[in-house]
C-alpha cells in the first residue's frame, strides 16, 4: 500500500488523522477519497472541486508534483504538502 | 456576577479578553483555532458555545466550535461547498444564531444552516438561486456575505447583505429571496440608485425587531419598513464612508459608526484623531464620542465586523482595530479605556455575557 505523509497542520484538524498512513489508491483522487472515509473531512481540507486540489495544497507522488489525476503504484511514497503562504 | 467576554477574531487566531465584572480589568487568552485568519465569532447564549468563523489559505473554509468558552475548540468544513460545478468557498465570514439554527455567510457570496451545532452544514439554495447572481461583482473585500439578520420572534423572517451587491430579505425561511436597496446610494455604479449592487458594509436590526440600519461604502441609512425603503442618515458625519456599525441593546433609536476619511483616502479615521460617533434619535444628528480615545496621530482604521455591544446597563461599546488594538467603554460610549494593544489585525469583536 502507498504511504501517505501528512502536513503538520492538517493532522492537527482532523481528529484522529495520523501523520502518516497506509492506503490503497489507484489515482491521488482516490487516494483522497478513501481516506475521507477514514477521516471525515481530508477531502474538503485538500481538494477545492472535485477536479482541483486546493490551489495552496501540494501533493508529490514519488517525488513529482501531482494532481488529482497521477497514478498511485502500490510502493508510492505520496506526501502532502502546504505551500509557502501567508503573511 | 456579570461578566463580559470579548470575542476578538483576527488575522492569525481567535483571542479572548474576559471581564472580572468591572468592565475595566481584562484579561487575555489566546491565539485558538490554530492561529486561522478568524472573520468573525460569536457566543450563543441558548447554548453556551462559542462559534468562530474563518478560512485558512490551506485548507479553506471552516467553522470552530467551542464548549468550554474557548480552551478548547473543535473545527468543522462538512457541508461548507457549492457542490459540483459550484466555486470554491474560501472563507466563511459570520456567523448568526437564532431559533435553534446556527447561519454562516460564505466567500464567495452565499448562506448555510446547521442544526447541530455547527458539525455538520447545509446550503440555502434559494439565495444563490436569485436572478442577480450572475451579476454579482466582488469588492475589495471579497464577494463575502458579512451580514446576517434575524428576526427575532419570526423564523421565517431574515435579511442579509453582501459586499457590492447589496441587500435581500427572506419571509421563507430562506426559500425566496427579493432584493432590498431602494433608495441606497451606489456612487461607483453607473446608476446610482440601482436595483443591487451597492455595497453594504455591515447591516443590523434594531432592538424593536422593527428597524433596520446600514453602514454603506456611499452612507448611513436607516429602513423603518423591514428594508422596502432606506433614508439616507448621513449628514452630521465627518464622511459617509466606514464600516462598522453597533445598535444600542435596548434603545432602537441609538447607534454607534466609526467614520473613516474616504474610500479613495487612506481608510483611517479623519485628521487622525479616533472617534466613535453616536446618534441617539435614529441618525437625525450625531455627536463624537473621544474621550479617552486616541486624539493625535492615530491613523486607525476599524473594519465591518470591528465594533459591538454588550447588554449590561449602561452598555459597553468596543472597538478593535485593524492594527491590533482593543478599545472598551463601560458607559456607552462617554469614556473609553485602551484593553489590548498589540493584537494581530483585528477583523471582529463580540460579545459574550456570563452570569454568575
Amino acid at each position: 500500500m502507498a504511504q501517505v505523509f501528512f502536513p503538520r497542520a492538517l493532522a492537527a484538524l482532523i481528529a484522529g488523522l495520523p501523520k502518516v498512513a497506509e492506503c490503497q489508491a489507484a489515482t491521488v483522487q482516490e487516494l483522497i477519497a478513501t481516506l475521507d472515509q477514514r477521516w471525515p473531512g481530508v477531502s474538503m481540507c485538500l481538494c477545492a472541486t472535485s477536479a482541483d486540489l486546493r490551489p495552496h495544497i501540494n501533493v508529490y507522488v514519488d517525488g513529482a508534483r501531482a494532481t488529482l489525476a497521477t497514478p498511485v503504484q502500490a510502493t508510492s511514497v505520496v506526501r502532502v504538502l502546504t505551500a509557502v503562504s501567508g503573511g | 456576577m456579570s461578566r463580559v467576554l470579548l470575542l476578538v477574531g483576527t488575522k492569525k487566531g481567535a483571542f479572548v479578553l474576559e471581564d472580572d465584572g468591572s468592565r475595566t480589568n481584562w484579561h487575555l487568552r489566546g491565539p485558538f483555532c490554530d492561529t486561522w485568519p478568524i472573520y468573525h465569532m460569536m457566543f450563543d447564549d441558548a447554548t453556551q458555545t462559542l462559534y468562530a468563523s474563518g478560512g485558512n489559505p490551506w485548507f479553506g473554509p471552516g467553522v470552530w466550535r467551542s464548549d468550554d468558552l474557548g480552551n478548547t475548540w473543535s473545527h468543522s468544513n462538512a457541508g461548507l461547498t457549492y457542490g459540483e460545478g459550484g466555486p470554491p468557498i474560501t472563507t466563511m465570514w459570520h456567523l448568526t444564531a437564532a431559533h435553534g439554527a446556527l447561519y454562516a455567510g460564505a466567500d464567495p457570496a452565499g448562506l448555510f444552516r446547521s442544526m447541530d451545532q455547527g458539525q455538520t452544514w447545509t446550503h440555502v439554495e434559494g439565495l444563490r438561486a436569485h436572478p442577480s447572481r450572475p451579476s454579482w461583482n466582488p469588492g475589495g473585500g471579497g464577494l463575502c456575505l458579512h451580514s446576517i439578520v434575524a428576526h427575532p420572534t419570526d423564523p421565517a423572517r431574515l435579511w442579509v447583505a453582501i459586499s457590492a451587491v447589496g441587500t435581500f430579505a427572506s419571509d421563507d425561511a430562506g426559500e425566496t429571496w427579493t432584493t432590498r436597496n431602494q433608495g441606497v446610494r451606489a456612487e461607483f455604479q453607473p446608476e446610482r440608485y440601482p436595483e443591487y449592487g451597492q455595497c453594504v458594509h455591515k447591516l443590523l436590526l434594531a432592538a424593536d425587531g422593527e428597524q433596520l440600519y446600514q453602514q454603506n461604502h456611499c452612507g448611513v441609512y436607516r429602513s423603518a419598513d423591514a428594508g422596502a425603503s432606506w433614508e439616507e442618515i448621513t449628514t452630521g458625519l465627518p464622511s459617509d464612508f466606514g464600516f462598522p456599525l453597533a445598535l444600542h441593546p435596548r434603545d432602537p433609536n441609538t447607534l454607534y459608526v466609526v467614520p473613516l476619511n474616504g474610500a479613495d483616502k487612506g481608510r483611517f479615521v479623519p485628521d487622525g484623531r479616533m472617534a466613535v460617533w453616536r446618534s441617539t434619535n435614529r441618525g437625525d444628528d450625531w455627536a463624537p464620542l473621544t474621550e479617552g480615545l486616541p486624539a493625535q496621530d492615530a491613523y486607525l482604521g476599524v473594519l465591518r465586523e470591528g465594533m459591538a455591544v454588550d447588554t449590561l446597563d449602561p452598555a459597553g461599546i468596543y472597538v478593535g482595530t485593524s492594527t491590533g488594538q482593543v478599545f472598551g467603554s463601560a458607559d456607552e460610549g462617554a469614556s473609553w479605556q485602551q484593553l489590548c494593544t498589540n493584537l494581530p489585525p483585528i477583523w471582529s469583536v463580540e460579545t459574550a455575557l456570563l452570569e454568575g
